[in-house]
C-alpha cells in the first residue's frame, strides 16, 4: 500500500494509489497532495489502476482535495477505476462531482 | 470472534483476514472482494472513530458467521451508540460536497440487510447470494 507520483510533460502531477485508499492511510495521501499544491502544482491526476478498494474516508479525502484544488485555480481528475470502484462512485453519485476517465492517458489528454 | 484496538491503521489487516477466510468458502468472489471488504471496513471505521472515539483503552469486536450463500458480520463498540435514522442522505445535492457521512449509506447499499441493536453500538450486516 502506498502512493507514487510522477510529473507528466504537460505539467500534470500523476499520483498512483497502490493498494487501498482508506481511513488508515488517507491522511498520508491528503498531505502529499496538499504539499504539492503548496509547492505550486495545479494539475492533479489520481490513477487508481492499481487500487483495490476505497472506503468512505478515502472518498471524503478526494472530495475535500477537489474543492481545495479548485479554490486554488487547479484541476483534479481521476482515472483507472475498475468495475468495483466505478460502482462505488456511482452509488455515492460522486461520479457526477469528478471528471473520471477510463485511463490515465485519456485523462491527461483532457487537461 | 476478533477483538481490535481502537486504531484505524489496524482496519485493513482485520478486513483482509476476514475476507481471505470468506473467499475460501463463499460462492461469489466479487461479493467478498467488493461488498464485504468495504462494508466491514466502514463498520470498523465507524466503531473506532465515532463509537469508541479513538480511545485506545476501548476495543471493537467482530463476529462473522458464514455458509456458502450467507454471510453475517457483526461489529460492536464500547460507545454510547447512535441513531442511524438521523443520518442525512449523502447523495442529496446539498450533501454531495460534504467529505463525511457516506459510511452507513455505503453499508446499506452493499449488503442485503442491516440491523442495529437497540443501543446503536452494534451493527449486523447480512449478505445473501443464491
Amino acid at each position: 500500500m502506498g502512493f507514487t507520483s510522477s510529473k507528466d510533460p504537460k505539467g500534470v502531477l500523476v499520483i498512483a494509489v497502490d493498494g487501498q485508499l482508506i481511513v488508515g492511510n488517507r491522511q498520508e495521501f491528503k498531505q502529499a497532495v496538499l504539499d504539492a499544491l503548496e509547492a505550486g502544482e495545479r494539475k492533479f491526476l489520481v490513477d487508481f489502476t492499481q487500487t483495490g478498494y476505497i472506503d468512505s474516508s478515502g472518498l471524503g479525502v478526494l472530495v475535500s482535495l477537489s474543492k481545495k484544488i479548485r479554490d486554488e485555480g487547479g484541476d483534479l481528475r481521476l482515472a483507472g477505476l475498475n468495475e468495483d470502484l466505478r460502482t462505488l462512485f456511482e452509488l455515492t453519485k460522486l461520479d457526477t462531482l469528478f471528471a473520471i476517465s477510463d485511463t490515465s492517458g485519456d485523462a491527461l489528454k483532457a487537461f | 470472534m476478533l477483538h481490535l484496538p481502537s486504531d484505524v491503521t489496524r482496519i485493513e489487516e482485520a478486513v483482509e483476514l476476514v475476507a481471505r477466510h470468506l473467499e475460501a468458502h463463499f460462492i461469489d468472489r466479487r461479493t467478498i472482494r467488493f461488498n464485504c471488504r468495504i462494508a466491514l471496513s466502514e463498520a470498523l471505521s465507524n466503531a473506532i472513530r465515532y463509537g469508541n472515539g479513538g480511545d485506545p483503552d476501548k476495543h471493537v469486536a467482530v463476529r462473522v458467521l458464514f455458509g456458502k450463500t450467507t454471510i453475517e458480520m457483526e461489529v460492536s463498540d464500547e460507545g454510547p451508540g447512535f441513531n442511524p435514522g438521523e443520518l442525512p442522505d449523502p447523495t442529496h445535492p446539498e450533501q454531495l460536497s460534504n467529505p463525511d457521512g457516506r459510511g452507513i449509506f455505503l453499508i446499506q447499499r452493499l449488503v442485503d440487510e442491516v440491523r442495529f441493536n437497540d443501543k446503536g453500538n452494534a451493527i449486523c450486516m447480512i449478505l445473501r447470494r443464491a
